[in-house]
């Protein structure tokens, strides 16, 4: 496919990590890379990059997978639309998660959970079912929360009323400011998501102090940027550099960031794992209410805590790898997930599962 | 989630996407077609790649751009072979 294949030339690879290796030669040190996006660590994973690199020079998984980062009364909230008879309407990935009692949206019949491919679907459902409430889950970063405010935006136009979105959007940068401020942690620079900065820009991470290098997703582009990284290391320098400029420009998408927050506010928001993060989610605003899940169903939602034994939220701070968690492989299997990372396709654990580690034959 | 492929706009559709959203095209990406929401961009063309994402277009692929970076590939290959 014309702008995929071209990206992943095994000699440009093979030189890239020849590149790779001579700087991490050069460090030293253990460095650590954090891949913020999910998809970037699906890649990598399905890529075999992560067994190629020098020993020294660590890929870390961060919170870039939206359902993974979801908290876990977000789910049980959405159990109680769905038994006050509410159809809920999902991208694919949040059917999976155990709710804190085990229940799963992908045991409900599909008349009451639907699949979206686009969310612009939600209000062509919302008026065949007149009499049905329709609920979105709002789950996503920058790249998704634009498409959702747009439809939001039509409903409020065409008087939609049985439509609504449950929000638990966030954006990027404040939890990117959380990790480099997070001791244990430890990044030595991060691989930024490339469709986020597809919205925000380069300029979208403007005053935050990492080193960060914005990262298209097939093996050459995660390669670059990583090259990136090891240079500013080298150089003993502290900056951000767009290394995926066929897709983001150095103010991104405006269209896509004016609708965004003509329709949300940022807000506070808890990440599974991470905690409460000030300014990290996006609530509807006001004028917008009736279109807004939790003012028409008047939710309030307590935190809840997470799986015991599971160690998502190590994973998404960098502080461990999949494997260091003792459920992993063992009670933990993406047939039978614990923890969200798990369950996402885009989720550290999945991913690690499927591309990472040698499985016993059965 | 963020996941975003490069697709080729074969139509535009004034009359707008069949889900109902007002601007539409047609993309195709690997022999397959799909609805395209173009909303976010502005002055597409037939023939133009853009970035599909959830049924939306979000950004246009700059070609420039990315034959500059190919372009670094080709330089590399012609060094291997010095």
């Amino acid at each position: 496919m014309k702008y995929i294949d071209e990206y992943s030339d095994s000699k440009a690879v093979a030189f890239l990590l020849g590149k790779i290796s001579e700087l991490s030669l050069k460090i030293g040190r253990k460095v650590r890379i954090m891949e913020v996006c999910g998809t970037h660590t699906m890649n990598i994973g399905r890529s075999g990059l992560r067994k190629t690199l020098p020993e020294n020079l660590k890929l870390l998984s961060g919170p870039g997978c939206p359902v993974c980062v979801t908290p876990p009364e977000y789910l049980s909230a959405t159990m109680g639309l769905l038994e006050g008879g509410a159809i809920i309407t999902t991208f694919g990935d949040m059917t999976k998660i155990p709710d804190s009692r085990g229940r799963k949206l992908s045991e409900y019949p599909e008349t009451k959970v639907k699949f979206l491919y686009s969310p612009a679907d939600a209000l062509k459902i919302a008026k065949e079912n007149p009499a049905k409430e329709i609920v979105f889950l709002g789950v996503g970063f920058e790249t998704t929360a634009p498409l959702i405010a747009a439809v939001i935006e039509r409903a409020k136009k065409e008087k939609i009323n049985n439509f609504s979105c449950f929000s638990s959007h966030k954006v990027m940068p404040p939890a990117l400011k959380a990790l480099a401020d997070d001791r244990q942690s430890r990044v030595d620079g991060f691989l930024l998501p490339g469709h986020v900065s597809v919205v925000i820009g380069r300029k979208g991470y403007e005053g935050l102090d990492i080193r960060g290098a914005i990262a298209g997703f097939e093996p050459t582009d995660i390669l670059r940027g990583v090259k990136e990284l090891l240079e500013q290391i080298t150089g003993d320098e502290k900056k951000i550099v767009n290394c995926y400029k066929r897709a983001v420009r150095e103010k991104g998408n405006s269209a896509m960031r004016e609708i965004l927050y003509k329709v949300f506010k940022p807000a506070d928001a808890r990440w599974r794992g991470m905690g409460n993060i000030p300014g990290s989610g996006l609530a509807i605003k006001d004028e917008y209410a009736r279109w807004d899940t939790v003012e028409k169903f008047n939710l309030s939602l307590s935190a809840e805590p997470e799986p015991e034994g599971c160690r998502c939220g190590e994973v998404l701070k960098g502080r461990c790898i999949p494997p260091d968690c003792s459920l992993f492989q063992k009670s933990c299997t993406p047939q039978n997930p614990v923890g969200p990372c798990m369950v996402s396709s885009e989720g550290a654990c999945n991913a690690y599962f499927r591309y990472e580690v040698a499985h016993d034959e059965e | 989630m963020c996941l975003a492929v490069p697709v080729k706009i074969v139509e535009i559709n004034k009359e707008g996407a069949t889900n109902g959203s007002p601007a539409g095209a047609t993309g195709e990406v690997a022999g397959v077609r799909r609805e395209v929401n173009t909303g976010f961009l502005k002055d597409l063309k037939i023939g133009d790649y853009v970035l599909l994402h959830a049924g939306f277009a979000i950004q246009k692929v700059d070609t420039t751009e990315a034959k500059k970076t190919l372009k670094i590939w080709e330089e590399i290959e012609e060094d291997a072979k010095e």
